[in-house]
C-alpha cells in the first residue's frame, strides 16, 4: 500500500505536532507521509505549488488564510486534494461542515477518529459547488496566480479592476498588475457583486470607484465622440465605458 | 463535578463582604438629587420662560414632584444594588472561558508530552490553577496581585500554543499589590487580547499591561495590536460588558471601563478605587 500523501497546516506548532505523533501511532494501519506543513494557508498554497498531496488537514483560524479559504483554492489545484478538517470550537464552522458533509476532527484529536477520516476521505475528486458554497458562502477572498514560480494571492479588496486581454485577464491592483488563469466570466460570475462591467473585456470593483466624467475622444480616432470613463481610488487610469454598459453602469453608481 | 458545581452556586448565609462595601455612596446621592430635582427646576424655568406664573401652591406641587422623582431614583437603584440582587448578578455574571482556549490549550499539551513532557506538566498545572480560579466565589476580592500572577499563568499557557507570536510587556512596578479587585477582572481582557488582536495577525504582536495608582485611584490600561479586518466587536463587547458591570456591582460609579483604537493599537482602560485589604 502507497502511502498516502498528507500536508498539515496550522498556526500553532503543538498541534501540528499532536497530528504527526497520531498519524505515526495508526501508521500499522494507514501508512501516511507527510509532505509538508504550514502554519497558514497562504504557506499551505506556496508549499502545494510544486508537490501534490492526496490530503489536506487543516484547522480553521489562521492568520493570513483561514482554512476554509485553502479549502476553497484546493479545490482548484488539479488532481485535488481531500480535505479535512481539524477544529477546536465553532460553531458555525461545524455547521457548514454538516451542510456541506463534509469530514471534520475536533481537537484534541482522537487517533480512531482521524484514521477513519483518512480512510473515509477521497482524494482527487474535486468537491461540488454547493458544498463549497455552504463551507464559504462569501467565496474566495483571494486571487491566485504564480509569478516566477511563486504563488501570489491578492487580496479581493486590492483589486481595482480585471481586464480580459487576448489569452488571459489582468488583475489591477494599486501595486500593479498581475496575470490571471482564469476566464473573466468565470470571475465575474464568481464576484458578481462585488464587480460592474463597464466593457466587453473590462470588470471594475465597484468600491474602486472615485467617480466619473465625460472625456472627449482623441481626435483623429474613429469614434471620436464624447465617452464616459471611470475614475478610480489611488491610480490615475481612467476606465472606458462602453455605450452598451453605460445605463447599467450610471445606475449602479447613482444607486 | 456536578456536585461540586451545586456547591459553589449555594448562597451563603451571611452575605460577603463584597458589593455592599464599596465607596462612592455619596456621589450617588448628589446624583439622585440630580436625577429627580434637574428636570423639575428647567420646567420651572421653561414656564416661566413662556410667561406663567408659577406661584404659591403651583411651585410646591413642582418641588414635591422634583422630591418624588429623587426617591424614585434612589429606590430604583437601591433595587439593583440591594445585596441580594448583586449577588445575584454577580453568580451570573461569573466569567466563562473561551472553549476555544479551552480545547486548543488541552490539544497544545497533548501535542507537548511527548517531546517535552515537563513544559506539559507545568501546563496542566497552570491550567488547573486557572480553572480553580474560575470556579472561585465570584463574590469575593482579591488582591491584585493574585490576579496578576493568575494572568502570568494564563499567558504562559498562550506561549506555549501561539509561542514567540505572543510577546507581553509589563510595566506594573508602580502597581500596588495589595488593591483588592474583583476576581477574573483582568485576565478576560488578556484573552479578548490574544484572542482578537494576537491570534489573527500573521507573526503575532505585543500585549502591553501598564498599572498605575494615585489619588486613591487604580489605573490599568491594556493594549494590543488592532486590524480593522479582524474586528470581531461581538465577542469583545459582551467580555467588557460583563467586566463593566461587575465593576459597578462592587466599585459603584467610582469604577469605570473605555476602550479605544489609537495608533493602530486597541487600547482597555480600567479605573477604579484604591481599596485595601484587610490582612
Amino acid at each position: 500500500m502507497t502511502p498516502l500523501r498528507l500536508a498539515l497546516v496550522d498556526d500553532e506548532a503543538p498541534a501540528r505536532a499532536r497530528l504527526r505523533d497520531l498519524l505515526q501511532d495508526i501508521a500499522d494501519a494507514m501508512p501516511t507521509e507527510i509532505v509538508c506543513a504550514a502554519a497558514s494557508g497562504v504557506e499551505a498554497l506556496e508549499l502545494l505549488a510544486d508537490q501534490a498531496v492526496d490530503v489536506v488537514l487543516t484547522d480553521i483560524h489562521m492568520p493570513r488564510m483561514n482554512g476554509l479559504q485553502l479549502a476553497l483554492h484546493l479545490a482548484r489545484l488539479s488532481p485535488p486534494p481531500a480535505v479535512i478538517f481539524v477544529t477546536a470550537f465553532d460553531q458555525y464552522a461545524v455547521q457548514a461542515f454538516e451542510l456541506s458533509a463534509t469530514d471534520y476532527l475536533l481537537k484534541p484529536v482522537r487517533a480512531e477518529r482521524l484514521l477513519e477520516a483518512l480512510r473515509r476521505c477521497r482524494p482527487g475528486q474535486p468537491p461540488e459547488a454547493r458544498q463549497l458554497q455552504a463551507l464559504a458562502p462569501g467565496g474566495r477572498e483571494h486571487l491566485r496566480c504564480t509569478e516566477r514560480g511563486r504563488v501570489l494571492l491578492i487580496p479581493l479588496d486590492e483589486v481595482l479592476y480585471l481586464k480580459a486581454e487576448l489569452k488571459y485577464v489582468t488583475v489591477r491592483t494599486r501595486g500593479g498588475e498581475h496575470v490571471l488563469e482564469e476566464s473573466l466570466a468565470q470571475l465575474e460570475q464568481e464576484f458578481g457583486p462585488r464587480f460592474v462591467r463597464v466593457h466587453r473585456n473590462c470588470l471594475v470593483a465597484l468600491a474602486a470607484v472615485r467617480g466619473y466624467e465625460r472625456e472627449r475622444g482623441e481626435a483623429g480616432e474613429v469614434d471620436s465622440e464624447a465617452r464616459w470613463v471611470l475614475l478610480l481610488q489611488d491610480i490615475d487610469e481612467h476606465i472606458a465605458v462602453s455605450r452598451r454598459q453605460w445605463p447599467q453602469v450610471k445606475s449602479l453608481l447613482k444607486g | 463535578m456536578a456536585r461540586e458545581r451545586e456547591s459553589i452556586r449555594q448562597f451563603p448565609e451571611t452575605p460577603a463582604a463584597g458589593p455592599e462595601a464599596r465607596p462612592g455612596g455619596q456621589r450617588e446621592l448628589a446624583l439622585a438629587f440630580a436625577a429627580g430635582l434637574l428636570p423639575v427646576l428647567l420646567l420651572w424655568l421653561l414656564l416661566r420662560y413662556l410667561g406663567f406664573d408659577v406661584g404659591g401652591p403651583a411651585a410646591l406641587l413642582l418641588a414635591a414632584l422634583g422630591l418624588a422623582l429623587s426617591l424614585a431614583w434612589v429606590y430604583r437603584r437601591g433595587l439593583t444594588r440591594s445585596p441580594a440582587m448583586a449577588e445575584a448578578r454577580l453568580m451570573a455574571l461569573t466569567s466563562r472561558i473561551r472553549p476555544h482556549f479551552l480545547f486548543n490549550s488541552l490539544n497544545a499539551v497533548l501535542g507537548t508530552i511527548r517531546s517535552d513532557p515537563r513544559a506539559a506538566e507545568t501546563a496542566l498545572e497552570e491550567m488547573a490553577e486557572l480553572f480553580r480560579a474560575l470556579m472561585q466565589d465570584p463574590r469575593h476580592l482579591v488582591p491584585l496581585s493574585d490576579e496578576l500572577a493568575l494572568c502570568r499563568k494564563y499567558l504562559a499557557l498562550e506561549r506555549l500554543r501561539l509561542g514567540e507570536r505572543v510577546q507581553v510587556q509589563w510595566d506594573v512596578d508602580a502597581c500596588p499589590p495589595d488593591a483588592l479587585v474583583p476576581p477574573l477582572m483582568l485576565q478576560p481582557l488578556l484573552e479578548n487580547a490574544v484572542y482578537h488582536g494576537i491570534e489573527p495577525i500573521d507573526g503575532g504582536g505585543v500585549l502591553i499591561i501598564r498599572i498605575v495608582s494615585a489619588g486613591g485611584m487604580v489605573a490599568m490600561e491594556l493594549s494590543n495590536p488592532y486590524e480593522p479586518r479582524h474586528d470581531h466587536a461581538q465577542g469583545n463587547r459582551m467580555a467588557m460588558d460583563n467586566i463593566r458591570e461587575r465593576l459597578g456591582l462592587f466599585f459603584g460609579l467610582g469604577a469605570s471601563l473605555e476602550h479605544e483604537v489609537r495608533d493602530g493599537r486597541y487600547f482597555v482602560r480600567l479605573v477604579f478605587p484604591y481599596a485595601r485589604g484587610g490582612a
